[in-house]
């Protein structure tokens, strides 16, 4: 609302302007000049959701993680780094994350870049790739138990039609979990991805073809360096899913081996040892590999063009 | 690199083009042949099918009929990559994550030329559309006109056989779309180059093209020189569109040799017969503001002065005749609202088509379309 101080006068008598804005109106203009208005209270309620139910359990557990029951403050932190049934728990997820974020966003891209564009069922198609994220990892897990398992349908059919002599070992190892991570994982991919190649002005593509670029030439050129920031990101977010892995591990995996990751490291010292002090500096290590792996992931992202990758400037 | 189709050509000949989108008809039947050295304007309203004969020519929309020939090679069957045709577009389309100098680069790095060449050549064009101090900037950094510029220079570095343009300056603000204007018909000329150049405005059409093309529904209506469309448009479409602002509906009373006699409401008229009418014809009678003028002479009209708005050396006029037909017209002299003037045209000046049966002159149509608020 506007107000006319010159015509309010002459018919009303002047009120102060403090009644009516509860406070000095130049400091609210100043403030509201960058940006600052009673709006921004709106805004409380997720602040004081993200203090409650992140940062104060966040920093609780990393204070846990420096009281150990016996020893320094850097206990439990030197107990993990000594012995490699623990240690080696970083790489056995690194293992599993790092490749399977990074086939998931290899393999979003072909897929959503041929499903550029209107085409006789793409909603089908999408929804298709897209279910698998709706079916949460335990029923995936499960499913895999089913088809992949000993006596599994794809087992039998390989007995069957005497392709194998015995089962094939494809679940309670690496490649379970491997699997179960792909399959829950591509459709977040395939998802981001294609929404970050829908930004991409087509008329780009138009213009790389007028100007002799076949269909690898315009991928390479001009869609790819506008969709590596994305890419980035998606990558990113994909592999902390997987690098949280969890029940999969457990499910289809061989949780006290090749796939003991650090989510099983920290349940065991939590729940079976109630070593909370332990527990807590494993998930400080979780928090400390995601965070170099994402920023060296951003470092390079920096490096990239992320202005607009629209046909206006 | 293969190149499929010649270089150059002696002339470029569209036969039978058509294209549909599922059940609408974009483009219907198009038949044109464009000389080497030509520029050739595709003009008409939106959605009349000019922007889609330019993409069936650089290949980006495929054919649903007919065929593409240069000289004696069909061309519409190559991929939009091997034509080797430049095109500027609406929305300049510049490679965001390229420099200026990098976006003109491509097409000759496309080729596969040896580096010194590129960077000749790149440099050659970026002078000539004289961008050299902001060859290094990325296209975000630089103002509509020069985005424009810099893909006019991608286009023409590769000297095509033939460069597209579609709705080059739409997006430019008035001021530089005159000097673009002269600009691309300047590169035109000294470049030798042949233009097909898509336009919704026919001041552009007529000051830029040196034969024009007027579309409507996906159907030619008229081809040829800005001057014949000008002065003798074939129908009160074409009309419309090349500023016949006063187009009365009327009765054809008598037409003898190619003069017609027309009642349009109370007034009675006498003007030029343009194509087949008839007495007891509906007909649409046709005059430019330019070409009523105030005062004593043939085809009086009495109508008192309406609205008057100020264009410098002329005023632009809006009289109300005694039936209440609205009136447009330009003069010099001064004029207010409330004046009572009689109006008068040279017959020869009026035309008078025949009414198409299914289309009258509704409000929409009959006003053309200003440059700055047709397409946004």
């Amino acid at each position: 609302m506007t107000r006319h101080p010159g015509m309010t006068r002459t018919l009303i008598p002047p009120e102060p302007a403090v009644d009516r804005t509860g406070g000095d109106p130049g400091l609210r203009h100043r403030l509201a000049e960058r940006g600052v208005d009673a709006r921004l209270l709106l805004l409380v309620p997720a602040l004081l959701f993200f203090v409650l139910l992140f940062l104060y359990p966040f920093l609780y557990g990393l204070g846990l993680s420096f009281q150990p029951a016996h020893g320094g403050r850097l206990e439990s932190y030197r107990q993990f780094f000594a012995d490699p049934y623990q240690r080696d728990t970083i790489w056995t997820t690194l293992k599993i994350s790092l490749p399977a974020a990074l086939l998931n966003v290899l393999a979003a891209v072909p897929i959503a870049y041929r499903m550029r564009g209107r085409f006789r069922g793409k909603r089908l198609l999408t929804i298709l790739l897209v279910v698998p994220i709706t079916l949460g990892t335990v029923l995936t897990a499960e499913g895999l138990l089913n088809y992949l398992g000993p006596t599994g349908w794809l087992n039998r059919i390989l007995l069957k039609l005497h392709l194998a002599d015995q089962p094939v070992q494809l679940i309670h190892n690496y490649g379970g979990v491997f699997f179960s991570l792909v399959v829950t994982g591509f459709p977040f991919a395939f998802l981001l991805v294609q929404s970050y190649l829908s930004g991409i002005d087509s008329t780009l593509d138009s213009a790389a073809s007028t100007l002799g670029a076949g269909a690898w030439q315009r991928f390479r050129r001009v869609t790819l360096p506008l969709l590596a920031p994305g890419l980035a990101t998606t990558f990113c977010l994909t592999f902390v899913l997987a690098f949280s892995v969890f029940p999969s591990a457990v499910l289809v995996g061989n949780p006290a081996g090749s796939t003991r990751v650090l989510s099983i490291a920290a349940y065991q010292a939590a729940y079976e040892q109630y070593d909370y002090s332990m527990a807590s500096a494993i998930a400080m290590v979780m928090a400390v590999v995601e965070l170099v792996v994402i920023g060296l992931v951003l470092l390079w992202r920096g490096t990239l063009y992320t202005g607009s990758s629209g046909g206006k400037g | 690199m293969a190149i499929s189709i010649p270089r150059q050509f002696s002339e470029l000949r569209l036969a039978g083009v058509g294209r549909r989108f599922g059940t609408t008809t974009a483009l219907s039947d198009l038949d044109l042949t464009i000389r080497s050295g030509e520029f050739v304007a595709l003009l008409g309203p939106s959605g009349c099918g000019k922007s889609t004969a330019l993409n069936c020519l650089a290949g980006l929309l495929p054919l649903s009929s007919g065929a593409i020939w240069a000289d004696a090679t069909r061309i519409d069957t190559v991929p939009p990559e091997r034509r080797g045709f430049g095109m500027v577009f609406q929305n300049y389309a510049l490679f965001p994550h390229l420099s200026a100098r990098r976006n003109v680069a491509f097409g000759l790095q496309m080729r596969r030329l040896p580096k010194a060449e590129v960077r000749r050549r790149t440099d050659a064009a970026i002078r000539l559309v004289q961008l050299d101090e902001h060859a290094d900037k990325l296209p975000a950094q630089l103002s509509g006109g020069q985005q424009q510029r810099i893909a006019i220079a991608r286009a023409i570095v590769l000297e095509p056989a033939l460069v597209l343009m579609d709705e080059p300056l739409s997006n430019l603000d008035a001021k530089l779309r005159l000097e673009m204007r002269t600009e691309i018909r300047r590169l035109h000329q000294s470049l030798g180059l042949t233009t097909v150049y898509v336009t919704h405005d026919q001041e552009e059409a007529l000051s830029l093209a040196d034969r024009l093309v007027v579309l409507r529904n996906g159907r030619v209506q008229q081809v040829g020189t800005p001057e014949e469309l000008h002065t003798q448009p074939v129908n009160w479409h074409v009309a419309d569109f090349m500023g016949y602002r006063n187009l009365l509906p009327g009765t054809a009373v008598s037409v003898t040799a190619g003069r017609a006699e027309v009642t349009c409401g109370g007034l009675r008229l006498a003007g030029a017969a343009v194509g087949p009418v008839g007495a007891g014809d509906d007909v649409i009678v046709g005059v430019r503001p330019d070409d009523l003028g105030v005062g004593a002479g043939p085809n009086p009209v009495a109508a008192v002065v309406e609205v008057v708005e100020y264009r410098g050396n002329d005023v632009a006029v809006e009289a109300r005749a005694g039936d209440g037909t609205a009136l447009h017209l330009r003069t010099a002299e001064r004029l207010a609202p409330g004046d009572e003037v009689t109006l008068t045209s040279d017959p020869a000046r009026l035309l008078v088509f025949p009414a198409d049966p299914d289309a009258a002159p509704s409000e929409s149509d009959s006003a053309p379309a200003a440059p700055a608020e047709a397409r946004s």
